[in-house]
């Protein structure tokens, strides 16, 4: 699977975890051969000033993502849901802790 | 001989030997065969670089003349370091980098879990500090002989020929030093010998899983403190440092 | 006609201040603009490596030595951030690596001088990462979205850089007269090169109007080359040092300095691939790629076999 695509090894993405319990957030991308390799390089390009809890390195090929051109029917439906956030529904005065 | 000395001379070998290993390294920046790998090398020359100036402003201390961590990496002489043949020996490819590192590693990652330990409680302290350093780069540099031997059979050729010849620096590293023996009686370095033999068996592991042979003992064993190359390499280091004796940096 | 309506729509985006993605529609020329911006800035960090690393071996003291090998690994670290995010518009590195090589993609002509004392160290932190940063703050603003979280993430590391630089002078002005004089010498040196990094004029500068169009560009060269002369000068009349332009004097009226001409004949010979340096720097990041070709085979190998 793991194919090199080209003379440095195959693209990798990197996500940090700053403190546990929060999530990985995507910090950026690197080369590498191997599984221990791209962690290796993760470690010392993504982590030189802050140590976070966590890391994550995934091949870059191996992320599915939406395609720009299906974004609005993909993303748009969750506007109208109003009735998913808390503001819509009526809740009487003196009710608590709800 | 006194404990004091000994202590210098223990403090002064470690020091020595991280920050020659150190330079040689940071030799290396802008030179990696690609740029996550010449970045993780200086992280290397880095760490190696830190560990010389706590052991070397502690072996100031120690000796009690005055003499700082920069005081005892610019203005000492060849014959006044007292670092391993091994890790001045040059960056001739990256082989050579990843099995001189990878020696040192392993007999980091041996001799700082035992000096955690020491009865020197300053020791111990930092000792607990490069450990974790060490693993990494253990963990870094395995890897390494592991894709190199099992590579290509170019790079299994460069590898085996950079332990084959980097091997006969190794009865030094071996060899307890009175002034460690001294130290291990007294609980504040481990023991020379037994640290030797788990090295032994710790590198032949790793190089045999990787597909590459012992190399020989068959050599001349040098009897030279040290090799051709640290005088280069100190005139280099040392250059501004010895130039320009009155100026402050 | 859906061309143009896609350009248009493109443009208003831009103009309410998103930011391009990837994936998104972009025209060529964005595309192309955006590839040539960001290759030529990676290649500058990583060539700029060489000038800086000619005097890590020599950093007079411990601590010197490894804030400038810390300092050199950033700026490998953020030539990788910008290659990646170039990657991301579907170039590959080998490609730009190839384009560099062959002359066909360029990189900061500033690098092409030499560092001749331990006081250019110094001078480069100061001025070069100077107006290197100068520009980089400005594009944090940028359109395309990687470049400009690459950009982000180089400003925040870069921070110690210029000030490391200006540490180095303060320290060389203040020491012996051997270390002044080396002082004046690297300005001297560093001074002109530094100006000659913000580019041509801006009414000789042909990609300006388009870059700043599309908002790739955030300000022209001009404007950012005013806004370093007007913070530097001042800082090297703290150190007590003379900028080498005699023409150089503050300007009530204008609010900022004047200054003379910087010599485009040199500039533009620099660029062209005839600087002091020019080869030795091509030569160097040649041999290397060249030398660790084996190992990066040797990893493709290993990757492969461990797979099966």
């Amino acid at each position: 699977m793991l194919q090199s695509n080209s003379s440095h090894g195959s693209v990798w993405e990197v996500f940090t975890q700053k403190k546990s319990g929060q999530p990985y957030q995507h910090v950026g991308s690197l080369h590498a051969f191997d599984k221990e390799m791209a962690l290796d390089h993760a470690r010392d390009l993504y982590t030189r000033r802050d140590k976070p809890s966590g890391l994550w390195v995934v091949p870059a090929s191996e992320i599915i993502a939406v395609s720009p051109g299906d974004g609005a029917p993909f993303f748009d439906p969750s506007d109208d849901k109003v009735y998913r956030h808390p503001t819509f529904y009526e809740i009487p005065e003196g009710v608590t802790n709800l | 001989m006194d404990m004091q000395p000994a202590l210098f001379q223990y403090c002064l070998q470690l020091g020595d030997n991280n920050l020659i290993l150190g330079h040689r390294l940071s030799e290396m920046c802008s030179r990696g065969p690609m740029l996550e790998e010449d970045i993780a090398l200086t992280n290397f020359a880095l760490d190696h670089i830190g560990q010389a100036e706590a052991l070397l402003k502690y072996a100031g201390e120690i000796e009690g003349k005055g003499r700082s961590e920069d005081d005892l990496s610019y203005l000492r002489s060849v014959d006044a370091f007292s670092n391993w043949k091994l890790v001045e020996q040059p960056n001739t490819d990256f082989a050579y980098v990843i099995a001189r590192q990878f020696m040192v590693d392993v007999y980091q990652c041996l001799l700082y879990p035992k000096l955690q330990k020491s009865t020197n409680a300053m020791i111990a302290g930092m000792a607990g500090r490069f450990l974790k350093e060490s693993i990494y780069h253990q963990r870094h540099t395995s890897a390494w002989v592991h894709r190199l031997g099992l590579g290509t059979a170019e790079s299994h050729r460069r590898i085996q020929q950079a332990f084959n010849n980097l091997w006969r620096y190794t009865p030094e590293i071996l060899t307890a030093k009175p002034f460690e023996t001294l130290l291990s009686a007294q609980g504040i370095a481990p023991d020379p010998e037994e640290l030797a033999m788990d090295w032994t068996v710790q590198i032949i592991r790793v190089i045999t899983k990787a597909g590459l042979r012992r190399p020989s003992d068959d050599f001349v064993e040098s009897y030279t403190t040290h090799t051709e190359h640290l005088g280069p390499l100190l005139a280099d280091m040392q250059y501004l440092q010895r130039t320009y004796p009155d100026a402050k940096w | 006609m859906e061309f143009q309506k896609k350009l248009h729509e493109f443009q208003q985006y831009i103009d309410a201040e998103e930011k391009i993605e990837p994936k998104d529609w972009m025209p060529d020329d964005y595309r192309l603009h955006n590839i040539r911006q960001i290759s030529q800035h990676a290649h500058s960090e990583v060539i700029g490596m060489q000038p800086e690393g000619n005097w890590i071996t020599r950093a007079p003291t411990l601590r010197a030595k490894k804030i400038l090998l810390a300092k050199i690994q950033d700026e490998g670290g953020h030539g990788l951030y910008l290659y990646s995010a170039a990657e991301t518009l579907g170039i590959s590195r080998d490609e730009m690596i190839e384009q560099l090589h062959a002359g066909k993609a360029k990189y900061s002509s500033v690098f092409n001088y030499p560092t001749l004392n331990w006081a250019d160290i110094g001078a480069i932190g100061w001025l070069v990462d100077g107006a290197a940063v100068t520009n980089q703050l400005s594009l944090r603003r940028t359109s395309f979205g990687p470049y400009s979280r690459a950009m982000l993430r180089i400003c925040n590391e870069e921070s110690f850089h210029q000030r490391q630089g200006y540490e180095i002078m303060l320290k060389m002005v203040k020491g012996t007269p051997d270390q002044h004089e080396m002082a004046q010498d690297a300005l001297n040196r560093w001074w002109w090169p530094a100006l000659m990094m913000f580019g041509p004029h801006d009414n000789q500068s042909s990609r300006t109007t388009k870059g700043m169009l599309w908002k790739i560009k955030r300000a022209s060269n001009d404007e950012l080359r005013q806004r370093f002369i007007d913070k530097t000068a001042p800082q090297a009349e703290f150190l007590g040092l003379k900028i080498p332009d005699p023409k150089l004097c503050w300007n009530e009226a204008s609010g900022h300095y004047d200054t003379a001409e910087i010599n485009w004949e040199e500039f533009n010979k620099v660029i062209n691939g005839d600087g002091p340096c020019n080869r030795e720097r091509m030569e160097h990041h040649k041999n290397v790629h060249a030398e660790g070709a084996w190992v990066r085979e040797a990893a493709a190998a290993y990757a492969t076999r461990k797979e099966v």
